[in-house]
């Protein structure tokens, strides 16, 4: 595990320079986080704060004939219990299931399914209490993987659900809710001009986004009819609309105060708690809060799907690739809405291809319904394609950072789904690797291997929103709406900085109720230095301008004549006209009033981002484990506004990207339960199963964007499972098809060989 | 968590009447880093958690070279392998300690409570067992001793009767010519339950093996004593075909089952690699140690 | 239903003394009880290290200690490592190298990583990554907070 090396650990590839952007400055909530003041969902009290407890379904797949709650109220100290009745009836399709899945109606669907709640004086009270409820099951056959599920004898989940097959809808229940295509050229035309054709069957299991503070909310239904929801989410607009949706009341009545999120990686942005406690809180008239156990989370919110793929790829011995075939089953949990669709666009991104044939399937199993995690669907996808990939390199005799190179795609590309890439940096990424003096250096020692893999996500816009006022005193306040999981508010405040000239340090950014600020779109995407710092840069533009006006306003000269340069607004035509942003920021009130800017965006150009691992591993022959010895992420960042938090996104997600490689699964028993739900059993990376994570980072500018930013935050997970596979494959001589790559397998795989 | 009560005797008497009052609904912590998260499990219906950390026979740490080493129930992990004297006589024993848990763990958790909680993957029970010892048990009609190998009957079952405290374990000194060595197999480097582990000693003599024991975790009901991979080397010469028999029988002496941490297949075939590294390891110790 | 228990501690160098509920974990006393919640949940079994307070100068998982246990105890939170209004060189050092993303697990990290240093002054990277073994980070990958550690390693030696 050396990590003394003779080169830089993290560089960035950078090629224009700014002020305030690409510094490292210390975050602003960095003081309240490091003494433990920082309060996240759980920390919240109120005065009259009752907790709540959540009953769980024991089994997979049970039809609920009845629930009596009555030995639960009269148990002392008992305040309320609800159950799925309580919510609003009525409705259909997505609404229906959105309520279901936070409390189960006539089916519990998974284990860990929310039955009933209660509230009481103390979270041992209610424990207790819902141990006092009691329902009667008739118990169903569950089915819990993808394969088994698509069979026409599999137990059906919905009996009111029929396949969309390629827009045309079936006559008979399933539980496949959709298959779709995206088609490009001719596939089997391609696949006839090639050399090499190599076709792999792939399989991945459950896995969970793994955040360290589990989900916590807290409730008060007012006395004025109003909702207050305190709790930690990855878009507090997101949870508003949920749960007006679910308590069918207007997005008006409710305020959502979003506490500090201690992690969510994709699975904090639905909601389970938030509308239970408001039920809790209507009943009662006091506050409610409810916390999640670590089985809760579990076992009771949206993981990411096991999935299964097939993939088929042709090449000349050239290294042209000819054709490309996906074909990717991936499981929604148990209701419709696999990340199937993102993982289709995503699988053969990298490449550009004449003929590609991509089918997706949607498929509903007895496990909670999945969430987004990270790139949500790309990692499965790429965990096959890239092997695929891998294997063509190597029949063909070629490097595969060089087959890589080959069939890159690039600006002018146009992708399977159909969009053309803009300017993208995947040629950049793949030069970067290549040059590493990582992929340069000899392996040292008998069973070590290298992998290198690519991914790529194509991070999204959406609505963001901005306020920001001028102190007397020369800084500004900033007000957002996104909340801040890993360092935004830095990467946000210090886009109006740039924009004001002002240090940084004279920004002072808040993240803001849904009272408070304008609709914000989720943390997530990787959206959001992109977009919500879009929306600073325009309400800090907006500033400017405003100041400008009011500078040319006090000197009585032309607006255009005035300039803001290094936090001093000067007059271009009078050298004598020159004022600093605090002196004219302490002459507002006596010169017309205070200066706000605001903005409200929705950014269309989006940049994708291309990341790309290499990997060396030692593996244990006799036990299967494998060790990870050295790991390189290089990713196009477009622009690292702060390129210590854009690194700990490229280290964090590779990290993840390990756990879900080597150890991490939902283990299922026969009966359809998850049996490994702790954090003991379910095994994400400790500090001492990892070697320090190298990076580079690539800045080819997005044009989309006033300083280039395309977005970090997912990327960075799609190719640890194949690099890894691929360095596995190299250092045993034989290759493994499915996740988890633990030692059981790796040492089957060894003795198979 | 259902309503519990809590007692802290000062003596081992104390504890004895605190016990025999509560007839069968009380259990002794000592570090609870196993008992507090088994009763929010529900694993045990219980009405009173009986602390033996105030207890000082249970906390006690004595050795000496004529009479080997008596440890006291709730002695915390770090304060064994932090004894200088315990780590330097009991490598083997040093191996278990320090790989229970994190740091956090290894502050609570104690060898008593280890094996009182009796699970089959208790990493410190095979090194006890591989190093005789034994389990200082006290109850309303005195004391009793009970082979580290006899105490665990069954999963989370133990041989104490439900008004009898362990006090104590007892390991006897070591003799020149001996080692012993512990190793687990876990998927981490850390924080994992063993999916097999081999706890093993050995007494050399010229060059032979005189006397051997060899303990297995995580691959049956109770940790495994496996008394005829240890007699079957008796006597042969301390090399590798010794070894690779000892394992073998290891290996088919297990009888694990198929979950969450392992399969049979998987956990038969690490009961072969355990042992024959653990040997290799504790013959080495044992060369050094003369 | 018996009554709670009177417990009188110390907990970041003041005498405190708070009434619980045997079955509650100290975990809950200084959060629900006591009004420390800088001491944070994540899994309620000592796998993950979020509670993780030192106790008698040796650090535990406060979700596996009974709040009933810290009589006459001398207990150090999150809460009590700054001097005042001055960061200990551990917490700079965590702001300095970004070594928190989310900074859920950053409390328990702190702890650990002090009473690391305060113990092994100078210790190896592989020394860092063992001692924090039971400290959960899902957001960094722990890169930066072994940097962190080793950083505050150096600064705490030339102080």
């Amino acid at each position: 595990m050396a990590t003394t090396r003779d080169y830089e650990p993290n560089v960035v590839l950078s090629n224009q320079d700014y002020n305030v952007v690409g510094t490292r400055p210390l975050r602003p909530d960095g003081a309240d986080k490091v003494t433990g003041r920082a309060l996240y969902g759980a920390d919240f009290a109120a005065a009259g704060l009752l907790s709540g407890s959540v009953l769980r379904s024991p089994h997979a797949h049970a039809r609920i004939k009845s629930i009596d709650t009555s030995k639960a109220e009269a148990l002392d100290g008992v305040r309320a219990v609800v159950t799925s009745a309580d919510f609003p009836q009525g409705g259909e399709g997505p609404v229906v299931w959105q309520r279901d899945n936070v409390l189960a109606s006539d089916k519990a669907l998974y284990r860990g399914h929310a039955i009933a709640a209660v509230a009481a004086a103390s979270p041992h009270i209610a424990e207790e209490a819902v141990s006092l409820i009691d329902v009667d099951y008739e118990v169903l056959t569950p089915v819990t993987d993808v394969q088994s599920s698509m069979k026409g004898d599999a137990p059906i989940l919905h009996d009111s659900l029929m396949t969309d097959e390629l827009g045309e809808k079936a006559d008979k229940a399933s539980n496949v809710a959709s298959h779709f295509q995206h088609v490009k050229g001719d596939v089997k035309a391609g696949f006839k001009e090639a050399d090499v054709v190599i076709e792999r069957e792939f399989t991945t299991k459950t896995v969970h986004q793994g955040y360290i503070e589990p989900q916590a909310a807290t409730a008060l239904w007012n006395n004025d009819g109003r909702l207050h929801i305190w709790c930690s989410t990855q878009g507090s607009f997101a949870a508003r609309d949920a749960c007006a949706k679910i308590l069918d009341i207007p997005v008006s009545q409710i305020r959502v105060v979003p506490l500090e999120i201690g992690g969510g990686f994709g699975g904090k942005i639905d909601v389970y708690l938030e509308p239970v406690a408001a039920l809790l809180s209507k009943k009662t008239g006091t506050p409610v809060k409810l916390v999640m156990s670590r089985a809760d989370v579990l076992q009771g919110t949206g993981p990411t799907p096991g999935s299964y793929a097939k993939i088929k790829i042709g090449a000349k011995k050239d290294g042209t690739i000819t054709a490309a075939h996906a074909y990717l089953a991936m499981e929604a949990g148990a209701y419709p809405g696999s990340p199937v669709g993102a993982g289709a666009m995503c699988v053969l991104a990298p490449y550009d291809l004449e003929n590609a044939l991509v089918d997706g399937y949607d498929v509903v199993v007895n496990k909670p319904k999945t969430a987004a995690y990270r790139a949500p669907g790309a990692p499965n996808a790429a965990f096959a394609g890239e092997q695929v990939i891998d294997e063509v390199a190597k029949a063909i005799g070629m490097d595969p950072i060089d087959f890589r190179m080959k069939n890159a795609a690039k600006e002018g590309t146009r992708q399977v789904h159909g969009p053309t890439f803009p300017r993208v940096g995947y040629e950049e990424v793949l030069e970067a690797m290549k040059s590493h003096p990582h992929y340069n250096a000899p392996l040292d020692g008998p069973n070590q291997g290298r992998g290198v893999a690519v991914g790529f996500w194509f991070n999204i816009g959406f609505d963001s929103a901005c306020n920001i006022a001028v102190n007397a005193d020369g800084t500004v306040t900033l007000q957002e709406g996104s909340t801040d999981i890993g360092g935004t508010r830095a990467s946000i405040a210090m886009q109006a900085a740039e924009v004001l000239t002002l240090p940084y340090e004279k920004v002072h950014p808040t993240v803001v109720d849904t009272d408070t600020i304008g609709f914000t779109a989720v943390t997530g995407g990787s959206r959001t230095t992109f977009a919500t710092g879009w929306a600073a840069y325009e309400a800090a533009q907006d500033v400017r301008t405003k100041m400008i006006d009011r500078a040319a306003q006090i000197w009585e000269v032309d607006a255009d004549t005035v300039e803001l340069e290094d936090a001093v607004f000067k007059s271009k035509s009078d050298p004598e006209l020159s004022m600093t942003f605090a002196e004219l920021a302490g002459q507002l009130g006596r010169s017309g009033g205070g200066i706000t800017g605001t903005a409200a965006v929705s950014p269309s150009g989006v940049g994708g981002a291309f990341a790309g691992n290499i990997v060396d591993v030692e593996v244990d022959p006799e036990t299967g484990k494998t060790e990870i010895l050295r790991f390189t992420v290089v990713q196009d960042a477009g622009k690292a506004i702060h390129p210590s938090y854009v690194e700990g996104q490229m280290q964090g997600g590779a990290v993840q990207g390990i756990g879900w490689a080597l150890n991490e699964e939902y283990y299922m028993s026969d009966s359809g339960t998850m049996d490994n739900v702790s954090l003991l059993d379910y095994r994400m990376p400790t500090s001492l199963d990892l070697p320090m994570i190298d990076t580079v980072i690539v800045e080819v500018a997005n044009p989309g964007h006033p300083y280039g930013v395309r977005g970090v935050g997912e990327a960075p997970i799609i190719p640890p499972t194949p690099a890894i596979a691929n360095a596995i494959e190299n250092a045993i001589g034989t290759r493994l098809f499915a996740l988890p790559m633990n030692p059981a397998a790796v040492a089957k795989a060894v003795m198979d060989k | 968590m259902k309503w519990i009560d809590y007692a802290t005797p000062h003596s081992v008497r104390e504890a004895v009447d605190v016990l025999s009052e509560a007839g069968g609904r009380a259990r002794v912590m000592a570090g609870g880093t196993d008992l507090l998260v088994a009763l929010r499990a529900g694993v045990y219906d219980i009405d009173l958690v009986v602390d033996g950390k105030n207890i000082p026979e249970l906390n006690e740490i004595t050795y000496d070279p004529t009479n080997g080493l008596t440890l006291g129930a709730a002695v915390p992990c770090y304060k064994i392998y932090g004894n200088q004297a315990v780590a330097t006589a009991y490598p083997g024993l040093i191996d278990a300690a320090s790989l229970i848990g994190g740091t956090q763990i290894q502050g609570r958790a104690s060898l008593g409570g280890n094996l009182c909680n009796a699970t089959p993957s208790a990493d410190s029970i095979p090194p006890m067992i591989a190093l005789n010892g034994t389990a200082n048990i006290a109850g309303p009609n005195g004391n009793r001793q009970v082979a580290i190998e006899d105490f665990c009957t069954g999963v989370r079952q133990n041989a104490l009767g439900s008004d009898e405290i362990l006090v104590s374990l007892h390991l006897p000194a070591p003799v020149a010519n001996s080692g012993a060595n512990y190793i687990r197999f876990i998927p981490r480097n850390e924080m994992d339950i063993a999916v097999a582990g081999a706890g093993v000693s050995v007494v050399l003599d010229n060059g032979d093996i005189k006397e051997a024991r060899v303990s297995l975790a995580s691959v049956a009901p109770t940790p495994l004593f496996v008394q005829e991979a240890g007699d079957a080397i008796a006597g042969k010469p301390a090399n590798d075909e010794t070894v690779r028999i000892a394992s073998g029988i290891a290996r088919d002496a297990a009888r694990p089952i198929t979950d969450m941490r392992g399969t049979i297949e998987f956990r038969q075939h690490l009961c072969e690699v355990l042992t024959r590294r653990a040997l290799n390891t504790a013959i080495e110790r044992a060369k050094e140690n003369n | 239903m018996p009554g709670k228990t009177y417990v009188q501690t110390n907990i970041n160098g003041e005498h405190v003394d708070f009434l619980c509920e045997p079955r509650q974990s100290l975990l809950e006393c200084l959060r629900d009880v006591i009004g420390l919640t800088g001491t944070k949940e994540g899994c309620n079994d000592g796998n993950c290290g979020a509670c993780t307070v030192e106790m008698d100068g040796r650090i535990v998982t406060s979700c596996l200690v009974l709040g009933v246990e810290a009589e006459g105890k001398e207990i150090t939170t999150i809460e009590g490592i700054a001097d005042g209004s001055t960061l200990h060189p551990i917490q700079q050092s965590f702001l300095e190298n970004a070594a928190l993303q989310c900074g859920i697990c950053t409390p328990g990290f702190i702890v650990a990583s002090k009473s690391l240093l305060d113990q092994n002054p100078d210790p190896t990277e592989h020394e860092i990554r063992f001692w924090l073994a039971n400290n959960l980070c899902r957001c960094t990958g722990y890169d930066k907070i072994i940097r962190a550690v080793q950083d505050a390693a150096v600064k705490m030696q030339e102080a």
